[in-house]
């Protein structure tokens, strides 16, 4: 469990990225962090860690102060997965890459290898097992970052960005994947502006403008606000820009899912047919 | 990364900012050829002091500070390698004056490279790297190294931006930076390099692509809208300049065997 209380963040220039945030993260939450370039959603996510630590107010994983504890402690509990993953490969292999983290938090050998070859296969990478990360193409170094961080098998998982750079078979997988957190019972973060993406995942949404939370609550009830949207930059989800306009028509408009997109449609139409 | 802040050019007006870069540089040229030139403690105590006016006039004390502190890691490494080699050829000493000669010669390498850190970073912290080119170019080297140079400079605080979220990746993945002795300290940073270099490299090809897609270096000769002319203050400069020029030059030629040393107070 992550609490945030009334933290505020300043930068070395005086640029204050965080005004007064609280927030609860339950074990088992599916988070989805949106909000406009500069809202300091990064900057936030950022504290989860101990990367950054609160100018005031406080950040608590699992009860513990990250003011009082180093990066490395908690990362073992907070997997941390940046945006680009060229800020953190440098291994010679695939193998070694994803073996990094789990050397540094200090596995036997045996748990090592059976880690990697987890986290391989989960990711689809077997097959580059012994490439060097650098000749991967975009997508590819984005799962192997990933992976990197898997293998350590965090209660919290962290993503910036994590659908960047993929293609729409890459976002599905890694869609499911959450899923298949969610079952294990994980918490999962994310930052994303992909709008469609969290349509289809349908988490718990945090809408951030200005370094403040503006708003905290389903997906559904958030990505068919259309005012609160446009303030921080964000279009609706191309399903809810359709029922939007069709409720002239009498469709209820807060709709983001295909599937529940499909039934009102189906309903109303037999309705009509009815009479 | 606070050394590179150190050397982080913020647009402000001042006498030192507006001086002719051309002058400026020559002016740290001549610092480091003095500073060279001696070893004792004294002539590089009044090296240090002597740019410290620059540093108040510019209005820079902050981030000038925070060069200095960027640099005594390294400064500190250069006094305990001069500490280290001399034990290792003189042996433990066993007087006051054989600690004092021991010591003095170690804090004077440390003193000269404390100087040339202070001085380049006076000069960095006060010229804009266009300003800077503008200079490289009116003195008639070739656009291609003047551009370079420039581009080289400004990515500067780029790369160290990336350093540190490079730094946060591998903390991220359990890198502990400042753990184990000073062979593995070393090898700590490996992970950090890396990267660092791999996306020096990448950026360079990506920005030379956009250079050349902007049809860089189509036109043979180069004029420019603004040129460098020499004012009040870059004269004073260049007074100053030759000034330091001649009492290096004799002092270092004729009193440089009685300049006092700290071990002839004993």
């Amino acid at each position: 469990m992550i609490t945030v209380e009334n933290v505020h963040y300043s930068y070395a220039n005086n640029v204050e990225a965080l005004k007064g945030i609280s927030l609860t993260i339950n074990d088992g939450d599916f988070i989805a962090i949106m909000g406009q370039n500069g809202a300091g959603k990064t900057t936030f996510i950022k504290h989860f860690n101990g990367l950054l630590k609160p100018s005031s107010g406080f950040v608590r994983v699992n009860g513990v102060e990250t003011t009082k504890t180093s990066v490395a402690t908690l990362a073992r509990n907070v997997g941390f997965v940046f945006q680009n993953p060229d800020n953190q490969l440098f291994s010679e292999s695939v193998e070694d890459e994803i073996a990094f983290a789990l050397k540094n938090f200090g596995f036997d050998k045996e748990t090592i290898t059976k880690r990697v070859t987890w986290a391989l296969e989960f990711l689809s990478l077997t097959q580059y097992r012994k490439t060097s990360p650098f000749l991967l193409s975009g997508g590819e170094r984005k799962r192997v970052a990933l992976a990197s961080v898997l293998a350590w098998d965090p209660e919290t998982l962290v993503l910036d960005e994590p659908t960047i750079g993929q293609d729409y078979e890459q976002k599905e997988k890694l869609r499911h994947f959450i899923l298949q957190l969610r079952t294990k019972k994980k918490t999962v973060v994310m930052v994303t502006h992909d709008v469609e993406f969290v349509a289809e995942c349908n988490p718990r949404v945090i809408l951030m403008c200005n370094g403040q939370i503006v708003a905290d609550g389903i997906a559904k009830d958030i990505l068919t606000n259309s005012k609160l949207l446009e303030e921080s930059s964000i279009v609706l989800p191309q399903i809810a820009q359709i029922f939007t306009k069709l409720s002239i028509l009498g469709l209820p408009s807060d709709i983001i899912d295909i599937d529940e997109a499909e039934n009102t449609i189906l309903t109303k139409a037999k309705e009509r047919r009815l009479k | 990364m606070s050394i590179f802040d150190g050397l982080k050019f913020r647009k402000v007006s001042s006498p030192i900012h507006n001086i002719d870069p051309r002058i400026k540089f020559i002016y740290v040229i001549i610092i480091f050829i003095s500073a060279i030139l001696f070893h004792q403690i004294l002539p590089l105590a009044i090296l240090f002091l002597m740019q410290l006016p620059f540093v108040f006039i510019a209005k820079v004390q902050k981030q000038w500070l925070r060069s200095l502190r960027g640099a005594a890691f390294i400064a500190g490494f250069i006094f305990v390698i001069n500490i280290v080699t001399r034990l290792f050829y003189n042996g433990w000493p066993t007087t006051t004056l054989a600690t004092l000669e021991m010591v003095e010669p170690a804090l004077g390498m440390t003193m000269r490279f404390i100087v040339l850190v202070e001085s380049f970073s006076v000069f960095f912290l006060t010229t804009s790297p266009d300003y800077l080119g503008l200079a490289l170019e009116q003195s008639r080297a070739p656009y291609e190294f003047a551009f370079a140079f420039t581009t080289a400079v400004r990515f500067v605080p780029v790369l160290a931006e990336e350093a540190q979220t490079i730094m946060d990746a591998q903390k991220a993945r359990g890198l502990e930076l400042d753990k184990g002795n000073v062979l593995k300290r070393i090898r700590n940073y490996i992970p950090i390099l890396i990267p660092l270099i791999v996306s020096a490299i990448r950026r360079s090809l990506e920005l030379a692509e956009a250079m050349e897609s902007r049809a860089w270096g189509a036109v043979k000769k180069r004029t420019n809208l603004y040129l460098l002319k020499l004012h009040k203050g870059d004269y004073a400069l260049i007074g100053i300049i030759v000034l330091v020029l001649l009492v290096t030059i004799y002092v270092r030629l004729f009193v440089f065997e009685s300049i006092p040393l700290l071990s002839t107070f004993f």
